[in-house]
């Protein structure tokens, strides 16, 4: 098991000919992921690396193939229209890499894809992986190994240096999920932990945080009442300035609830345990499994 | 991007809502002869990207074109929270009944728009959400539908007993959803929302901030951008696609994504030293890229180290590794570099660095306690 990627998982790749897409399409076939189909408007018809048929649209892709998720690398000014597109066609699971999104755009895609049961992780993520299995997206598949550590990141390249510890010190994992660092994402902390309480064949989860939000103290609560499994967690931005403010209502939203120290604090009244830096993660899990 | 007030005040204006007159000036003449075109008494207003304007002594009040004048000499030679006013709005005063607030943030929790009224307007409000947060009345609005009207008349008769302004307020908070939507704001806010002695509602002063991410799509409004009002640091670094926040340390760090870069910095800390500052190269890098973050970095006087941190995935080690040959070479560098990269297309990296002289270590502890002991060493 893991959670939700593995052999099953039948991909797409919107923007399959543009240099992101192309690239990491490459990269994903070499490690295993099924991507049944392309889709680039317009080159529809064709075969990229003389194996993968590309479509104009997703919901050819999705006919033809059969794919059940996708990712988008499209550029930001499209993404949000990609993404409505995938929905559309009946894609449960939607990665979205693309950074840079406005803002505005993804309130109006979220409750899109809440009337259709579809899943987003991201935008503005690295995607996922269950090492040995699956990966879509752009985590390097030969930093992580098969296993039972779980990771959930808000984080891009700071997740890659945690699994990269991970992996070097023998502790494989089951799927590791990056959620993204905007404002708005598909996927949060909770909607991860719940999935590795119930995968079977999860041991721990190591969550990573940063600061900005309430995400990680939502995320403690949760821990504390709904799981079983140790959790261990890091928060980025210790040494961080105190943000530049966004007028008033930045200040009356969020309070100052969105710093290190608060969220760190959060994490230890609800029995999870804190690393002060990457290294730690190892000793921190050796301890608890 | 941060608008100035005059340039907020123009686009609430462009949707219908009712602004009050109000000129810029750029010189104490200038105040002096808008002041005596508007006659009587006026209120001048450093255009600044700071808040607690007034406070620092940015807002004063003239009786007559000459106050104004010597009021609008004096702001014009403030620093406000290190940025020079360089840019006033001269205003009549106004005949002020009541002040509220309002206000429209995207909420991370309810993944909306949030609309946040308050009656207790004014300078104090975020003392108001503080201490007495029953004061703030919010609704998270449905994108689907937008603010719909009895929604807005709903929060309006909060501010207002009076139905003909509450009407009128409504009317306003409709017009600033839909002007947040169209310019791409990723906050905008009236403080304060007036009633004057003859009853008229009206936004006196207001301050909108743009999602960067909507700039390309809205040129119009990237043109407003004011770039005499930012850190020459910061805007070289925004031209140049990077996202820099100056500190006060003294090694500079050079790091491809916010989370990382961040954990860098936390680590520079733990192992005794300071970061000089904040610096994402982002995700797909080109060389270029790289030598702009290593110029803006060693501009830095106070930097007696420099640290890159990079871990591949997206970025590819070997353009980072060209940038830095290309940056070392054009501008040789007169303080120690360590240099960790991991990831995607590593060998190539290091083939690339070590044939123009330099190492390049793997593991992050072992790179920033070496650029700590560099830092403090030279």
């Amino acid at each position: 098991m893991s959670i939700f990627i593995d052999q099953q998982t039948r991909l797409v790749v919107q923007g399959i000919t543009g240099r992101d897409g192309s690239f990491h399409a490459r990269q994903m076939i070499g490690y295993g992921t099924k991507v049944v189909a392309g889709v680039t408007p317009g080159k529809g018809g064709q075969l990229f690396d003389g194996v993968v048929p590309v479509f104009d649209t997703v919901a050819d892709a999705v006919r033809e193939t059969q794919a059940n998720t996708s990712v988008i690398y499209v550029p930001a000014a499209v993404a949000a229209s990609a993404i409505f597109e995938a929905a559309d066609a009946g894609v449960l699971l939607i990665v979205c890499i693309t950074e840079g999104i406005p803002v505005l755009d993804v309130t109006r895609v979220l409750p899109y894809l809440h009337e259709r049961g579809a899943r987003l992780i991201g935008p503005n993520c690295p995607g996922l992986i269950s090492p040995g299995r699956s990966k879509v997206g752009i985590i390097p598949g030969n930093i992580c190994r098969p296993g039972r550590v779980g990771v959930v990141s808000r984080s891009g390249t700071l997740t890659y240096e945690i699994v990269h510890q991970l992996s070097t010190q023998g502790l494989g994992q089951s799927t590791c999920v990056g959620i993204g660092g905007d404002p708005l994402i598909g996927t949060n902390f909770i909607h991860c932990l719940s999935a590795f309480q119930a995968d079977a064949e999860t041991d721990a989860v190591v969550m990573i945080g940063e600061i900005g939000g309430t995400d990680e103290q939502q995320a403690a609560d949760f821990v504390q009442q709904a799981m079983t499994k140790p959790v261990i967690g890091f928060i980025a931005g210790q040494t961080a300035p105190p943000g530049r403010r966004m007028g008033h209502a930045g200040a009356i939203i969020s309070g100052s609830s969105g710093t290190a120290a608060e969220k760190m604090a959060a994490f230890t009244r609800a029995g999870i345990a804190v690393m002060k830096r990457p290294a730690d993660v190892v000793p921190l899990l050796k301890e608890r499994l | 991007m941060n608008l100035h007030e005059h340039q907020a005040r123009d686009i609430l204006r462009q949707h219908g809502i009712p602004v009050p007159p109000g000129e810029v000036a750029t010189t104490a003449d200038e105040a002096r002869a808008i002041a005596a075109r508007f006659g009587g008494s006026v209120v001048v207003k450093a255009q600044v990207h700071a808040g607690g304007r007034g406070k620092a002594g940015g807002v004063k009040l003239a009786a007559n074109a000459e106050e104004a004048a010597a009021h609008a000499a004096k702001i014009l030679g403030l620093t406000i929270k290190g940025l020079p006013v360089r840019k006033l709005l001269v205003a009549p005063a106004a005949d002020i009944a009541s002040e509220s607030y309002v206000g429209i943030i995207v909420d991370r929790a309810s993944q909306r728009p949030v609309l946040m009224v308050s009656a207790a307007g004014g300078i104090d409000i975020e003392e108001v959400a503080a201490k007495t947060p029953e004061k703030i009345h919010r609704l998270a609005v449905d994108p689907r539908y937008g603010l719909l009207a009895h929604q807005a008349l709903g929060l309006a008769l909060r501010l207002y007993r009076d139905i003909a302004q509450a009407r009128a307020a409504a009317d306003i908070m409709q017009r600033l959803y839909a002007a947040c939507y169209a310019v791409g704001a990723s906050l905008v806010e009236i403080n304060p929302l007036v009633t004057t002695r003859d009853g008229a509602v009206a936004a006196l002063d207001a301050k909108i901030v743009i999602d960067d991410n909507e700039l390309d799509r809205h040129p119009d409004i990237a043109a407003l951008r004011d770039s005499s009002a930012e850190a020459p640091s910061e805007v070289a670094a925004r031209e140049a696609g990077l996202t820099f926040i100056k500190l006060e340390g003294a090694v500079g760090c050079c790091v491809n994504g916010a989370g990382l870069a961040m954990a860098t910095m936390d680590l520079v800390k733990y192992y005794g030293g300071e970061p000089a500052n904040f610096l994402d190269i982002g995700g797909s890098s080109n060389p270029q890229k790289v030598v702009s973050a290593l110029q803006i970095i060693s501009a830095d006087p106070s930097v007696r180290a420099i640290l890159f941190n990079i871990f591949g995935g997206i970025t590819r080690c070997d353009d980072v590794a060209n940038g830095i040959v290309q940056a070392t070479q054009a501008f040789p560098l007169k303080v120690p570099l360590v240099i960790r990269l991991t990831g995607t297309n590593e060998e190539l990296a290091v083939q690339i660095l070590t044939r123009a002289g330099f190492r390049a270590l793997t593991d992050m502890d072992e790179a920033v306690k070496q650029a700590v002991v560099q830092a403090k060493a030279a």
